[in-house]
């Protein structure tokens, strides 16, 4: 085992990936030099400009290039710096990745998008947001939110090599943390849920940043002698309906922390699952612990009371005991 | 060199194929059996024809939303794009695209687009494809007017340009981006003006003039095929029906609509291929005769095809 960040993480992703298939290749802004942080970092050493291509401010041309290169029979990367920029990408994503669908079957479109989301920098309402659901919205798209190194290296590599268009999204908060990963190659599928804590009488499900905001929550609510099993679905799409459901079965409480507002988000999504398909085992109310419908903010104390924090989570676990 | 013959009678009998198509579907459409939307490409077959001349199978092109003749014209099947439009099984796309999104991957058609200009970027993007592998396919891409306007004409053009990426423009200048001019939007007169903003070569030609049109993208082919990148070429044709069928044309002088029909480009091509000496007013009649029948066919093969099942609207989201 060794210890790296979740930006190094992606990095040997990419790198294990690039050595394994001469079809993979990234593009986007500034893929070839920015700074350490990056998960592209000194790729260009190894691969050179024609399979880490630099390219122009444009979006539209980075993902659009992606699609006709993926139909064309490449494995593209395209590298879209923050999900915030979606907007600018929207017909890309909303019309034309659904090629395979509308040409009845006959063409793969592997192409994974990468893209950095997330409040807790100041950054503000340009550069925080995370849109989940946005993407949730759009079909034939897979979505995988990697809450740690181990998880961003084995879910990265599985996205690189699924024949399906896939969004995956780097949070901004998690850069810098380390995990224990295997020297060895390893994978991990998409659509399989992690169960981060075992607990027995709160089911919370959070994704990305918000898995650790809720591990803190539950060591303090053990300390009160309440038991929370933390369920980190890693995907989004595909959903593991199946292990939050079973979770569900035991605990009979469920807890949604989403760190995006309230009004539409993937913790609206995941409640109308369980409303659905498991209320008889629901003992209470569902929660949703989210961000107030507004804009992310830019001021650190405004940003800080904008994100759901572990009080905001022990506060909605302590209404349903 | 001199066009040889067959490939002459080939361009001729390609024009007549997409035209009766698109009568057909127009009167078919009418009749109530088409579904959705169709816009028709009369009077511009001479570009997709000339262009996709040029062309190999294993080329890619990229198209819009009047697309039945760069699939035609690409050597999609009449049977099998009829049947699509008819929102059969046996439609190219399984009924799933119809008119406005169809679609032949494999003879390297990556389909007729219901956004205007989004094929652009796609178009380079299969040309970067090629280069990477390191075969001398091309892609060429067919647009409008309109969609030079477009944000995925800048940003597709600057990187092809940047990238010496082996792709061709073609741009269909009808004059009618749906009712609205493209001179009434823009302070571009001239569309090949466009291409000195990203360094690459332009042509306009008379669009209705197939072998002009066939000569202009030959050279920008052959240009792209060399990697040398890619070049715009402008072609001034014009589109003879409404932007989609149902559309009634109020905003069309009567005049321009007159003169264009004169430039009709089949009758002129049949009329040169005469005078040349290459058909006789026998063989293009022949010719004609033909796709008449093709299209009877291609009708009753739309017609008798089995509809998908319903369930069929839940496969091919993934791979």
């Amino acid at each position: 085992m060794k210890e790296i960040n979740y930006m190094q993480a992606q990095n040997e992703a990419f790198d294990e990936e690039m050595a394994r298939d001469p079809s993979v290749f990234l593009l986007g802004e500034n893929v070839d030099t920015w700074g350490a942080a990056a998960p592209s970092t000194r790729l260009i050493d190894k691969y050179g400009p024609e399979r880490v291509r630099n390219t122009a401010i444009s979006e539209t041309a980075i993902l659009g290039g992606a699609i006709g290169a993926a139909a064309a029979g490449m494995r593209p990367i395209a590298s879209i710096m923050f999900v915030d920029l979606f907007g600018i990408i929207g017909d890309e994503l909303i019309n034309q990745l659904q090629m395979r669908y509308m040409f009845g079957g006959k063409l793969k479109l592997p192409l994974t998008i990468h893209t950095g989301h997330g409040a807790g920098v100041s950054a503000a309402a340009h550069h925080s947001k995370s849109l989940y659901v946005w993407l949730m919205a759009i079909k034939g798209l897979k979505i995988v939110v990697p809450s740690t190194a181990y998880d961003a290296k084995g879910l990265l590599k599985s996205a690189i090599r699924e024949d399906n268009p896939v969004v995956f999204l780097t949070h901004k908060m998690l850069a810098r943390l380390t995990s224990q990963v295997p020297e060895e190659e390893y994978l991990i599928p998409l659509g399989k849920a992690d169960v981060k804590r075992e607990g027995s009488d709160v089911t919370v499900v959070a994704m990305s940043f918000m898995v650790h905001r809720a591990l803190a929550a539950a060591a303090k609510l053990q300390q009160k002698g309440i038991s929370i099993e933390v369920i980190d679905p890693r995907t989004l799409v595909p959903l593991d309906k199946q292990t939050i459901i079973g979770s569900v079965k035991k605990t009979g409480k469920l807890v949604i922390l989403d760190e995006e507002p309230k009004t539409g988000n993937a913790a609206g999504e995941i409640s109308a699952i369980i409303a659905e398909e498991a209320f008889d085992y629901l003992d209470a109310p569902i929660k949703r612990v989210c961000a107030p419908d507004t804009p992310v903010p830019f001021s650190p104390v405004l940003e800080k009371f904008w994100i759901p924090d572990e009080d905001d989570l022990i506060k909605a676990v302590t209404e349903i005991m | 060199m001199p066009i040889e013959k067959k490939k002459l009678i080939e361009m001729y009998t390609t024009m007549v194929r997409i035209r009766t198509f698109e009568e057909r579907a127009a009167k078919e459409f009418a009749a109530g059996k088409i579904p959705g939307f169709v816009h028709l490409y009369v009077g511009e077959e001479s570009v997709a024809t000339g262009a996709c001349a040029n062309l190999r199978p294993d080329d890619y092109i990229t198209s819009t939303h009047r697309g039945h003749g760069h699939l035609i014209a690409k050597g999609g099947k009449t049977d099998r794009t009829m049947a699509e439009l008819f929102g059969k099984k046996t439609g190219y796309c399984k009924g799933k695209g119809g008119s406005m999104h169809i679609a032949d991957v494999d003879i390297g058609m990556l389909g007729a687009n219901g956004i205007v200009g989004a094929g652009i970027p796609i178009a380079g993007g299969a040309a970067l494809a090629a280069k990477m592998k390191g075969t001398d396919q091309v892609a060429i891409c067919f647009f409008g007017d309109g969609a030079t306007n477009t944000t995925r004409f800048h940003e597709g053009v600057n990187m092809a340009s940047h990238w010496k990426l082996p792709v061709v423009y073609v741009i269909e200048n009808n004059l009618w981006a749906m009712s609205t001019r493209t001179t009434d939007v823009s302070n571009i007169t001239n569309i090949t003006d466009r291409a000195a903003a990203y360094g690459i070569p332009a042509v306009a030609v008379e669009g209705n003039d197939v072998l002009a049109v066939y000569e202009a993208v030959g050279k920008a082919v052959a240009r792209a095929r060399k990697g040398e990148g890619p070049t715009l070429v402008e072609c001034r044709t014009y589109r003879q029906r409404g932007h989609s069928e149902g559309d009634r044309q109020t905003y069309k002088p009567k005049e321009e609509a007159e003169e264009w029909k004169k430039k009709d480009p089949i009758p002129r091509f049949r009329k040169k291929l005469i005078e040349m000496g290459v058909l006789t007013e026998k063989e293009a009649d022949k010719i004609d005769q033909e796709m008449l029948e093709e299209l009877d066919k291609a009708v009753k093969f739309a017609e008798e095809s089995p509809l998908p099942d319903p369930e069929e609207a839940l496969a091919d989201v993934f791979a």
